[in-house]
């Protein structure tokens, strides 16, 4: 029997830049090319191993559009990683992908483990982010960072692996001190 | 006339709203039917309404209406609440109202740094989400544009472009400009526009500060009906931004460019219009309910009543544009349009097919002034079932969550999910089943309950053009029987290709269509009979026993 670890993580990104379709692609294994932007926010669960530990992933999709940008706290307190998805064929989306690094960096979780994804890989011949960048921004905040295709199902798996492994072991004594937290009936208790 | 005065001033509940009367409306001694009073006509509810009561079309289109809407929210705060869960809402939303600051601070601080010139606007902040509407940007100097039927456009007051249904915003500055100029000419008169009739066109005008909505319509419809179509793009509106936040940005800034902030609703505002074009519901401001069976339906609304949670407000079971159960809270009543504006929101994305979605929302004709939270999930995925949720807390997530989980183990319990999956296979009933030969097409409101039902559109009218020649005669028959200056209640219309018989009482709302060689008196004697198969189906048709937690 192994222990289950309870995991929020949300998604946060410009409009567009497929955060919908990474999730979809990793709960479902499915890609829809017609999807409707998110509205609110969207959320999902899915369940992984992880060492001698379950991971289940609480996943919070949150809508890119500027209206619900100041519903993001809600989303990303309590989170123990962030996933901050910009579009490889959009500088734009870069640019809103560091403002979303500062935020977290202001009044996100301490430990709140960042992973960058720069998604639609699968478009390079139309790139306006160059790998080089999205990996020096990375390093200098500490950030995991992958090239990502929901369409083409690449890096989708992995960009969870790499947040499973910084996920730091449950110490038996701390409960819920790193990050993660039970979410639940004591919901109201994380606010 | 004494007794309808009566009666209007019996709706009218402190706090501004409008609530069902007690049922003791006595019908009008003129009345055509004194046998079918208001509370008994056939889909009358049996245990009151679920709705506000509109005073059917006229309340959407009344100006005080838009006197009620342009009321400050403190003016509402200072009106005696009702003194039951009314307080409990009220209180609810003055706790709403320091998140609602907190997305106004926002804007704040952006408008404050643009003051300041240290914020260079972003270009792509004000692009139109092109990629995602999947809608191609016409070129508003081509012919194809200019022959739309209907053109919608909003502006704000400092004629800057909000929305336009066909063509880029950007293109249509300067056309928006001189519509501003228009409204602005005449309101320096002390005046105002209304519509311009020119050359097979209607130019329809309303303003709602701080924003102005202009049509231009080559349809059939009145000034009257367009005009409450341009009334539920501004509720639609409303319901993204609250009136609250959209009042206080173009008070700190007037030249705003709303659009960043209604970035990515274009699509819902496209789905609402062409929604209106083909869905009766809105002509008739009543809502359409799945046919089931009372057994059934009785099942499924017990099941969503027990699922409670304190924050909820309202749990609203849907399919397609249909009705499938609303359980409410104890005196706390859902307008129609709010509850067709839901519709609409889940009609016009798929993006809640994937998991449970969670978003803020404001029921304009509820509280113009906070958002309700609303859950938002298909019951399973390849079932056309959609669980609604309306929450006045944004931190009650799981409690919610909850509540679906336990309204779908006590369907399961019930043993009702089957007979479900079969009812929503024929989400329609044919016009043959009433066994009418000459009966194409009928539409039925009952006034009290605020639900209508109508069969299915069948051949004739196959294609889409058919079928909105088919609404456009209906739409036609209810702008000439609720014309404010001469309202009729019964008319007899004969076309080249049907016949139609409108027949409008205090209790309920009939328009039948049926064959053009069909006669006046069989007309008549069509209605008595199609009155009593509604009668003997209302249970199926209609939601007459609608329940609160």
């Amino acid at each position: 029997m192994m222990a289950i670890r309870e995991l929020k993580v949300c998604l946060l990104g410009d409009t567009g830049v497929g955060k919908s379709s990474i999730v979809c692609r990793f709960v479902q294994d499915h890609f829809d090319h017609n999807i409707s932007p998110t509205i609110g926010a969207s959320f999902m669960t899915k369940t992984v191993p992880c060492g001698n530990e379950l991971h289940k992933f609480l996943i919070w999709d949150t809508a890119g559009q500027e209206r619900f940008h100041s519903l993001a706290p809600m989303y990303y307190r309590g989170s123990a990683a962030a996933v901050i998805v910009y579009d490889i064929t959009k500088q734009d989306s870069f640019h809103t992908l560091k403002k979303w690094v500062k935020e977290l960096k202001e009044h996100g979780p301490e430990n709140i483990v960042m992973a960058i994804a720069g998604n639609k890989c699968d478009l390079s011949d139309i790139r306006e982010v160059p790998m080089k960048d999205a990996r020096d921004y990375a390093e200098s905040i500490g950030a995991i960072v992958v090239e990502t295709s929901a369409k083409n199902a690449v890096n989708i798996e992995e960009l969870f692996q790499g947040i499973s492994r910084q996920i730091p072991p449950l110490d038996p004594h701390e409960n819920s001190n790193n990050g993660a937290i039970k979410l639940g009936k004591q919901t109201s208790q994380t606010g | 006339m004494a007794a309808d005065v009566h009666r209007k001033k019996g709706w009218e509940v402190p706090n501004g709203s409008l609530a069902p009367g007690d049922g003791q409306h006595v019908e009008r001694s003129e009345s055509p039917t004194p046998g079918l009073a208001q509370g008994t006509e056939p889909g009358a509810g049996q245990e009151g309404a679920m709705f506000v009561h509109t005073r059917s079309y006229e309340d959407l289109t009344s100006p005080e209406d838009g006197a009620a809407a342009v009321r400050s929210p403190e003016e509402r705060q200072g009106e005696p609440a009702e003194p039951t869960s009314m307080e409990q809402i009220s209180k609810d939303f003055s706790e709403l109202s320091t998140q609602l600051t907190g997305m106004a601070l926002d804007v704040e601080e952006e408008i404050r740094q643009s003051k300041e010139g240290k914020l260079e606007p972003s270009p792509q902040t004000t692009r139109r989400d092109s990629v995602l509407s999947g809608k191609e940007e016409e070129d508003v100097t081509m012919d194809a544009w200019r022959m739309h039927r209907k053109h919608v456009f909003v502006l704000s007051e400092a004629g800057k472009p909000v929305y336009s249904r066909y063509g880029s915003e950007e293109a249509l500055s300067s056309t928006m400009g001189v519509m501003m100029a228009l409204v602005s000419f005449l309101e320096a008169e002390k005046n105002a526009i209304r519509s311009i009739h020119a050359d097979g066109y209607k130019v329809v005008f309303v303003r709602r500060s701080p924003l102005v909505l202009v049509a231009v319509a080559r349809t059939r419809q009145s000034e009257q009906e367009i005009a409450h179509e341009l009334l539920y793009i501004y509720y639609q509106i409303l319901s993204l931004l609250t009136w609250t936040q959209l009042n206080h940005i173009f008070q700190q800034k007037q030249n705003y460019d709303l659009r960043r902030l209604l970035a990515g609703s274009e699509r819902i505002t496209d789905n609402l219009l062409d929604l209106m074009a083909h869905d009766p519901s809105f002509l008739m401001g009543a809502v359409r309910c799945l046919p089931l069976a009372a057994s059934v339906r009785d099942a499924v609304s017990t099941s969503l009543q027990q699922a409670k949670a304190k924050s909820l407000v309202f749990s609203i079971l849907l399919s397609g544009n249909q009705l499938v159960s609303l359980v409410r809270k104890k005196d706390q009543f859902l307008h129609p349009i709010d509850l067709h504006l839901l519709f609409n929101l889940i009609s016009s994305s798929s993006s809640f097919r994937e998991g449970e979605a969670w978003t803020p929302i404001c029921l304009p004709k509820f509280n113009s002034s906070g958002f309700f939270h609303a859950h938002i999930s298909y019951l399973e995925q390849e079932m056309d079932l959609c669980l609604l949720l309306v929450s006045t807390d944004r931190e009650d997530f799981f409690t919610v969550s909850d509540c679906k989980r336990r309204f779908q183990e006590r369907l399961r319990r019930r043993g009702v999910h089957h007979a479900l999956q079969e009812a929503l296979r024929t989400p329609f009933y044919s016009v043959a089943q009433v066994g009418i030969p000459d009966l194409r097409h009928f539409i039925y409101k009952s006034k009290s309950s605020g639900l209508f039902t109508s069969p299915e559109i069948e051949a004739p009218y196959v294609h889409e053009e058919e079928k909105e020649r088919l609404l456009g005669l209906y739409q036609y028959l209810h702008s000439r029987a609720h014309n404010s200056s001469r309202p009729l209640k019964n008319i007899y219309f004969t076309g080249p290709r049907e016949n139609l018989l409108a027949w409008v009482t205090s209790a309920f709302e009939l328009y039948i269509c049926y064959s053009p060689l069909g006669t006046k008196a069989g007309a008549i004697s069509a209605v008595n009979k199609l009155m009593k198969w509604i009668r003997k189906e209302e249970d199926r048709l209609f939601i007459l026993t609608p329940q609160t937690y």
